[in-house]
């Protein structure tokens, strides 16, 4: 079922199959049959580490979405509720609990959090009279959870937020403690390296928590050789930038939600002859991406302009394998003909699948605007006007495209100059406030507060002498067959990436003046191990760097990261985590202010 | 930086900017046919049932028996749906997934923070929760037992924090002098955990007076940051105004108290809400938009009553071709100020509705009022208007056009709004940029401009290309032909 997870350097199905069992204890644990009531945003993550089957397995007959007044009828022993620790859904399980104790018979309830219990959430449920409804109240922490072979993350969206707006820790510490069962798992990672603020706070508390459960000694052989914390805040530019990779680009259009997306049917509809035209598909058609599948683990990280080679000649390639059956002339042949068919065919539906979204993004690709966002995009990236009101954007709000779009185009623009003179930012700001509502106000100011748009202190702009230093700008780029990291931008070097690139070799000690001003202090920490589990590498022998991302990390980064994983003399592996995949309109969204 | 106009062109020339090539597209369309060729060809061979060997998938892509899969299809049998019926087809029963092996793995996560790594002993989670002899491995080893009864009553401050962490609950009512709360406090900030320091500060925070939390707070800044967290979530508004009035953090102040609008429906009370907000320490720029924000919504309510009121009693002609869609209510600016050029554009100065008060009130600079003006005037097809609006006199009485957007502008906007050739022509023509005037005609068809254009650059070549894209035998076609031969041009091609 996840096999896809043991393909790597690391072997992440030992991470899941530990949740997996940590899940089954706790269901065991209410005797008995059975309904979980979801947290609805809970179920895309869980997707990735179990099945209904599993559920199923430990008597669970029923399963409900949370929602208000009281539950559906279910003829089980055990309620149980999985929710995130979030006070508007302690209001909702409270009005299912008391409208349920109305009528018939009495059943147990039991609240599942995820990941953490919270206090205040049961103070909350105490404010409403149904604390001692439960019986077991207890927290699954699922914090990292596998997505693919090299890839964890968290999935809290609100992280970034809560990091770097509300000054609130919580999530580092989940990210804490996350990287504490992975240590668990997979050895004591001897090398901790770091930049900014948070990563700061991370390691912190990672080596009190080492403090605190010295009941043991770790005995596993380290799988990790160096861990790498990142502030998403030391680099605010590369989410902002339009992913170019094919994965990348799916997500700018589609988004894709814990490995899903959810494309337009219409390109998807199956062509049978004869009833053409009828029942054309309505909903919306959903597909998992992950490395499970030969194809796209091939095409995900390119850049979108070396796709359509590669699907051309799998396409030749898989035309020829069923002309392989005018060639079997033989039982013998044709038997082993017959046994190829259903690999073929899933290499079919695969290609076919990929072509349609490959035309879908094509559309997007090739459309006038499309092009001059992205002119603008590298013109500010590579240091070009970016200290004057710009025509597009100016553009973009007077057709009031969407506000997403503008705030990520003027972020990108005040990013790329160390914060925009105060008259321009005051005049995008009226415009924008004009434009789409006074009440972005308070929208400005979050990303103002997370340095995202800014008006520029003291006149001086920092970024060409960190775009020069850390070479972010490419100038002679290969799309096709990529030779540096800039490729996933075709042109921009993904800052973070660079970062990380740069310490495997030739260490940070090149870069001390920019990381000096990047935000937040650099650091490096050991963990000593004992000399029996001391590594000692065999020449030739890729160290493996945990990369952790606090704040989110874009499916370009990843690309980037993937490439330098695969050079010839890297020399180096990465697995990455991080507190949530991102691209740089969900993560504007989620900066931005709503009703409460 | 500075560029010279060298560099500019080869800033326009070079590659970079094209990293992102297109010119090959041809090429990789064809790439993409020639797949999806491939593809359509290899289903008629294959029969086309689903693929056996796949995972199954229900047509919205929901792997059979995945969680959110099966949410609909268990709570379907209390209600099912259509939905669920139909997935209820092809799926798969449930008895083939019974079979699953059985993990072989013993690890588990929680074991792992009590110090266990030896597979086959370990517990779940409920060691943490019980106080089990799994309790041996945790730090306090070495203590008295009875420190671990929940009934214990001399707990040091780093020993409750420890067992909150935990998820145990204990009472911290026995805290009662400061210096006690403020080590509890400080203990759980040491800890990182933002449950334990939201648990401390609710304790706190009932327990103290404002004054003093506040005064304690505003020393530690970590747990201070926590509190106003967590008063936003719980929405204790007054608090938290309280907290920064007592910081001096002005701004917030104002901003957090302005946030307040957005959770108020009625029209009506949400602007005196906004006046509240006029002369709250705002930035001098927030101040001036916030005063408009207030003006606005007055302004909407007014409007709004009015129209309402007209558009019922069917009277207007305006409001009876093209009935409004929605409310004007708490529309953005630039919106109202469409509205009132679309329903209220010739009224005088005068009126709150009229768009001529509208800009000077809100000081809405040329540039926008042209645009806004031109395509609402435009969507009612009300050509005099558009004509009008880039008409300027000069004081000798002669007319002349102008428009503050650039003409390319216009014609879009008037494309976009279906214009008919004539309009546009007309327009087209006033584009200075030749190029650009060339391209704007070709792409709106505009046969006209482009073969007077391409006749003023005496360029036959063009031309010439250009007359295969028009009809044959048509006014434009006969105009081309009679220009390619007239002898009086002196072709540059």
């Amino acid at each position: 079922m996840a096999a896809h997870l043991s393909y790597g350097r690391v072997n992440l199905n030992v991470l899941r199959e530990a949740v997996r069992r940590e899940l089954r204890e706790f269901l065991d644990k209410c005797a008995g049959s059975k309904a979980i009531v979801w947290d609805e945003y809970l179920t895309g993550p869980f997707g990735l580490i179990a099945q209904y089957s599993l559920l199923k397995e430990h008597e669970v007959e029923k399963m409900f979405t949370l929602k208000g007044s009281r539950l559906p009828a279910a003829d089980v022993k055990n309620i149980i509720f999985f929710v995130r620790p979030r006070l508007e859904l302690m209001d909702i399980i409270a009005e299912n609990v008391l409208s349920e104790d109305r009528r018939g018979p009495a059943r147990d309830f039991h609240i599942l959090f995820v990941p953490r219990r919270s206090l205040l959430c049961e103070q909350r449920l105490k404010d409403l009279g149904v604390l001692g409804s439960f019986i077991h109240r207890e927290e699954y922490s699922l914090d990292l959870i596998p997505f693919d072979g090299d890839l964890l993350s968290m999935e809290s969206e609100g992280a970034f937020k809560e990091c770097y707006l509300e000054g609130d820790q919580t999530s580092l510490y989940h990210a804490a403690k996350g990287l504490m069962t992975l240590q668990a798992l997979y050895g004591t990672i001897p090398q901790i390296f770091g930049k900014g603020e948070c990563a700061r706070q991370v390691a912190n508390m990672m080596i009190r928590m080492k403090r605190e459960f010295t009941g043991s000694q770790n005995s596993i052989f380290p799988v990790f050789d160096n861990l790498l914390l990142l502030d998403r805040n030391v680099d605010l530019l590369t989410p902002l930038a339009t992913q170019l990779t094919y994965e990348g680009l799916i997500d700018e259009i589609y988004g894709i939600q814990n490995s899903y997306v959810k494309l337009p049917p219409e390109k998807f509809a199956p062509k049978k002859q004869g009833d053409s035209g009828k029942d054309l598909p309505t909903e919306a058609k959903k597909l998992q991406l992950n490395s499970a599948e030969e194809l796209y683990a091939e095409i995900r990280d390119k850049n979108f302009n070396a796709v359509g080679s590669v699907l051309s000649k799998k396409a030749k390639i898989i035309s020829a394998a069923f002309e392989e059956r005018h060639n079997a002339k033989t039982v013998g042949e044709i038997k082993q003909f017959v046994s190829q068919l259903p690999h073929m065919q899933a290499a079919r539906g695969s290609l076919a699948n990929h072509t349609s979204i490959a035309e879908l993004i094509k559309d997007i690709t090739t459309s006038e605007d499309f092009f001059d966002k992205l002119t603008v995009e590298q013109e500010f990236m590579s240091g070009i006007d970016t200290d004057k009101v710009n025509n597009y954007i100016e553009d973009c709000i007077a057709q009031k495209h969407p506000l997403i779009k503008v705030l990520r185009l003027v972020c990108l623009q005040s990013v790329c100059n160390s914060g925009l003179k105060q008259k321009v930012l005051d005049y995008y700001k009226r415009e924008i406030l004009q434009t789409y509502g006074y009440e972005h106000i308070l929208t400005l100011h979050n990303l103002e507060k997370a340095g995202l748009l800014k008006p520029q202190m003291g006149g001086r702009n920092n970024y060409p002498t960190i775009r020069k230093t850390l070479r972010l700008w490419m100038d002679d780029v290969n799309e096709q067959n990529p030779t540096d990291i800039s490729y996933v931008y075709s042109g921009y070097a993904p800052l973070s990436v660079r970062l990380a690139q740069l310490l495997s070799r030739p260490g940070w000690r090149s870069i001390e003046e920019v990381l000096r001003i990047l935000p937040g202090p650099h650091f490096e920490e050991r963990q000593p191990l004992p000399t029996g589990l001391q590594k000692k590498r065999q020449p030739g022998e890729n160290r493996v760097t945990l990369i952790f991302f606090l704040g989110g990390v874009t499916f370009a980064e990843i690309a980037a990261l993937r490439f330098l994983s695969q050079l010839e003399d890297g020399g180096t592996e990465y697995v990455i985590a991080t507190t949530k995949l991102i691209n740089g309109a969900s993560w504007i969204e989620a900066l931005m202010e709503k009703p409460f | 930086m500075n560029r010279t106009k060298g560099d500019e062109e080869e800033y326009w020339n070079s590659s970079k900017f094209k990293a992102f090539t297109f010119d090959d597209e041809d090429d990789e369309l064809s790439q993409l046919k020639e797949s999806k060729r491939a593809v359509n060809s290899l289903r008629d061979f294959v029969d086309d049932d689903d693929d056996d060997d796949l995972e199954r998938v229900s047509w919205s892509g929901e792997p059979v028996g995945s969680i959110s899969w099966s949410i609909k299809e268990t709570a379907g049998n209390s209600g099912s749906t259509h939905e669920g019926r139909e997935q209820l087809k092809n799926r798969n029963s449930f008895s083939s997934y019974a079979q699953l092996p059985k993990p072989t793995s013993t690890y588990s996560l929680s074991s792992f923070f009590k110090g266990r790594t030896r597979p086959g002993s370990f517990q779940s989670l409920s060691d943490a929760l019980s106080d089990a002899p799994a309790k041996s491995y945790a730090p306090e080893l070495g203590r008295p037992k009875g420190e671990y009864r929940d009934y214990s009553n001399d707990w040091s401050p780093s020993d409750t924090v420890r067992r909150l962490r935990k998820g145990k609950v204990c009472s911290l009512e026995r805290f009662r002098s400061l210096q006690d709360k403020l080590q509890l406090l400080e203990e759980a900030v040491s800890m990182h955990d933002g449950n334990v320091i939201t648990a401390v500060l609710i304790f706190l925070k009932r327990t103290l007076s404002k004054e003093i939390l506040f005064r304690e707070l505003e020393v530690r800044q970590v747990a201070l940051r926590h509190l106003i967290h967590f008063l936003k979530e719980i929405g204790d508004q007054k608090l938290l105004l309280d907290l920064f009035r007592f910081l001096d953090r002005t701004e917030e102040l104002a901003l957090s108290h302005y946030r307040e609008h957005l959770n108020i429906q009625d029209p009506e009370t949400r602007k005196e809400f906004l006046k509240t907000c006029i002369g709250l320490p705002f930035s001098a720029e927030d101040s001036a938009h916030i005063q408009d924000h207030y003006t606005l919504l007055e302004r909407q309510i007014i409007i709004e009553a009015n129209d309402r009121h007209l558009e019922s009693a069917g009277q207007t002609e305006i409001f009876r071709k093209h009935p409004r869609k929605a409310s004007i209510l708490n529309m953005p600016l630039v919106t109202t100020l469409f509205y009132s050029c679309f329903y209220h554009y010739t009224e005088a100065e005068g009126t709150f509705s009229s768009p001529i008060n509208l800009k000077k009130t809100f000081k809405i600079p040329d540039k926008q009022y042209v645009l806004t003006a031109l395509a609402a005037r435009a969507k009612l097809r009300a050509w005099h208007d558009v004509d009008a609006l880039f008409t300027t006199k000069n004081w000798l009485g002669y007319t002349k056009k102008r428009a503050p957007i650039g003409f390319h502008r216009v014609v879009e906007i008037l494309h976009k709004n279906s214009a008919p050739v004539q309009i546009l022509q007309e327009y087209v023509n006033l584009v200075e940029d030749v190029d650009t005037k060339l391209n704007l005609a070709t792409k709106f068809k505009c046969h006209e401009v482009v073969i007077d254009t391409c006749r003023d650059l005496k360029d036959r070549q063009q031309l010439l290309a250009y007359r295969s894209k028009v009809e044959k035998g048509s006014a434009e076609e006969e105009k081309i032909d009679a220009i390619l031969c007239s002898s009086q041009i002196r072709w540059k091609n």
